[in-house]
């Protein structure tokens, strides 16, 4: 007992009544209700939804997969690219699939050191979202490189013409930080995902299932010598990738920042790229769970809180956004630089002055409704806004890559960048891939953390009574 | 000690309904002095392992000797390519230089510090495992689901049938079973 409690009893004879945390799973459901649930989702009868979801997914994954063939055979040329517009919806694309993978990042190793326990509902789900999203954004630098066979030239493997990848290129430090990024966000993943094959592996009804989840599953029997390894392991993991995620769009924005082009050479970029990384992140998180929770039946482990606290992390994150813009352009003046000037200027009012205030409304503006919470814990409403930070994420890194291209030094080789169909399918087809993996992500795998989920219940909690302890009290 | 006994059976293995009771459970037979035994529960239970005796995990270690031989791989790799073996000027600056090489040094100690660490709390696991006599029962099913399990070896130096069985009978559990190995 604490000191002031202790005061308390001398004077007054009495101690305030113990105010209890509210819960994160709803309803007081049983340890075993939560595995029934979560792995129910893999186990009954699909769903009426799941088929044509999946079909509509897939042939708008093969669009993709047919431009990417007709790109091969033909050559860029097929997209809008010109002189000077060297890089347009290929890097933006790429910069956007691999921001939204950080907030599955965030969700799993920063939230989990900051001991956030409402994380444990969503970690699993958004960890898969990152691993599909990097899927997503390594197409692009792959066929964006023209000739793409020559593609493994990226990586230090020694070629017929002895030459090494030139390592002062940030370009190059790019391809480490994106490829370790996608590595051990799947060991982290598949880490914490042995505990729930072997959940899946002790309740599988035939043959083939245990032997395929308990093959994943290692060999776990839940020995408590191991889970102090584990959760070990586990930890240690979290702390590399906290660091890992912050340099991975730190080095992205390097890719612009360490360039000389007016409106790409700002020392703001890295910090100002994680920040926007982390909102477009948990926009495609909301955007994702707020379907899931409803058509799998998992509101009561995904409930209106998490959806809420989701809300607050981008309305801080898109506050840093929009702080991020009006320096820029702060900086653009107080710097003197007539260049620098200019190409803010030309971004906000040249001609593609649609796009900035695009942008602007979906980051700047539409966050700022998350100050209320009568929005935040309204599902339709949180949903609509986060596809609104879907888009205004995807114009952000248009507006950063395309305006400060088209107009070179040269007002001679000043020019203007149009999609064709190929950019548009093959954009557009990439949400099929991600929407293909993620269907069959929730079929086959538990999409909650079953084993983190059942640890913070109360009756996890061996000094409370629900969880064992005697006389039912904290100690 | 019963000779055949230890020679069929892995360990004597009682049933827990909650985490406290398996807790008490623990630190009572961690007080008589076993050696091989062990807890198991669906998820990590806070406080067990200093009702188990158990130390702090060295799984740190690994991780640490993965990054440092990520970053020293990646330092030794970028001035062998662009510093040694394929000399290339960009832009008047140096062969090597441990500024430029430090973002990608950076990744790679990230990169075998992960592996490192899922390689080691594999080995101290002793995991990927095949086989465990522990599996092959069905109400032991039920550790990754809602029951707590302790298992004390038949190997363990104190283990009687009999005493051992008490000792459990003792701490609680309802139903104890002798499991094969």
């Amino acid at each position: 007992m604490s000191a002031v409690l202790e005061k308390l009893l001398a004077t007054t004879g009495t101690t305030p009544k113990e105010l209890e945390r509210e819960p994160l799973v709803l309803n007081q459901r049983s340890l075993g209700w939560i595995s029934d649930r979560i792995a129910g989702v893999c186990e009954n009868a699909l769903p009426k939804w799941w088929w044509p979801a999946f079909l509509i997914s897939f042939t708008v994954m093969s669009m993709m997969f047919i431009c990417i063939a007709y790109l091969i055979s033909t050559g860029v040329g097929v997209w809008g690219l010109n002189n000077p517009v060297g890089w347009a919806w290929d890097i933006t694309n790429f910069v956007f699939w691999i921001g939204i993978g950080h907030a599955g990042t965030l969700i799993s190793a920063v939230l989990f050191l900051l001991r956030q326990k409402w994380r444990t509902s969503i970690n699993r789900s958004a960890e898969a979202m990152t691993l599909f999203a990097v899927a997503c954004a390594g197409i692009f630098p792959m066929i964006h490189v023209g000739r793409i066979w020559l593609a493994w030239w990226l990586f230090p493997l020694p070629n017929a013409n002895s030459i090494w990848p030139q390592f002062r290129s940030p370009l190059l430090w790019d391809v480490f930080a994106v490829s370790t990024y996608g590595t051990v966000s799947l060991l982290f993943w598949y880490t914490g995902l042995v505990p729930d094959l072997a959940t899946m592996r002790d309740r599988a009804k035939t043959k083939i299932r245990k032997f395929l989840y308990g093959l994943g599953a290692l060999g776990w029997t839940g020995s408590n010598r191991h889970w102090s390894n584990y959760e070990k392991a586990y930890l240690l993991l979290a702390g590399l990738s906290t660091p890992l995620v912050l340099s991975v769009h730190s080095i992205v924005s390097f890719d612009f920042a360490v360039s000389q082009v007016p409106g790409w050479h700002t020392t703001i970029f890295p910090p100002y790229f994680v920040a926007g990384a982390i909102f477009s992140g948990f926009g495609m998180v909301l955007t994702l769970m707020i379907p899931l929770r409803t058509l799998c039946k998992l509101e009561e482990i995904i409930t209106v809180r998490h959806v809420e606290l989701m809300g607050k992390v981008i309305l801080a994150t898109g506050s840093i956004v929009g702080y991020a813009y009006g320096m820029e352009f702060f900086i653009a003046w107080y710097g003197g630089n007539p260049y620098e000037l200019a190409a803010f200027k030309n971004r906000a009012f040249g001609p593609y002055w649609w796009s900035y205030w695009i942008m602007v409304t979906c980051n700047v503006v539409t966050p700022h409704l998350f100050w209320f919470k009568k929005i935040r814990e309204n599902m339709v409403i949180v949903f609509i806004i986060s596809i609104f930070v879907n888009i205004g994420m995807w114009f952000e890194r248009f507006v950063i890559i395309v305006t400060s291209l088209h107009r070179d030094y040269l007002p001679s080789s000043w020019g203007y960048f149009s999609p064709t169909w190929v950019d548009i399918c093959t954009f557009i087809g990439s949400f099929g891939l991600f929407c293909t993996l993620f269907l069959l992500f929730i079929r086959f795998l538990p999409a909650i953390a079953i084993s983190e989920v059942k640890g913070v219940t109360p009756q996890a909690d061996p000094h409370h009574k629900l969880g064992g302890a005697k006389g039912g009290a904290h100690h | 000690m019963n000779a055949n006994v230890s020679i069929q059976s892995y360990g004597l293995v009682a049933e827990f309904d909650t985490p406290g009771d398996a807790m008490r459970a623990a630190s009572s037979i961690r007080d008589a002095g076993f050696r091989k035994w062990d807890v198991h529960t669906p998820f990590p239970v806070h406080g067990l392992d200093a009702a188990m005796g158990i130390k702090n995990s060295p799984v740190g270690w690994f991780t640490f000797f993965g990054g440092c031989t990520g970053y020293t791989t990646g330092m030794l790799m970028i001035w062998f390519m662009n510093g040694f073996d394929y000399k290339i000027v960009v832009g008047g600056k140096p062969l090597f230089s441990p500024f430029y090489a430090f973002p990608v040094c950076y990744e790679l100690t990230i990169l075998f510090a992960a592996f490192a660490t899922l390689i080691g709390m594999c080995f101290l696991n002793r995991l990927p495992r095949l086989y465990h006599p522990l599996l092959k029962n069905r109400r032991f099913a039920a550790v990754t689901h809602d029951k707590f399990f302790v298992v004390i070896e038949t190997a363990d130096p104190k283990y009687s049938p009999v005493e051992t069985r008490k000792l459990l009978e003792t701490a609680g559990s309802r139903h104890i079973e002798l499991i094969e190995e």
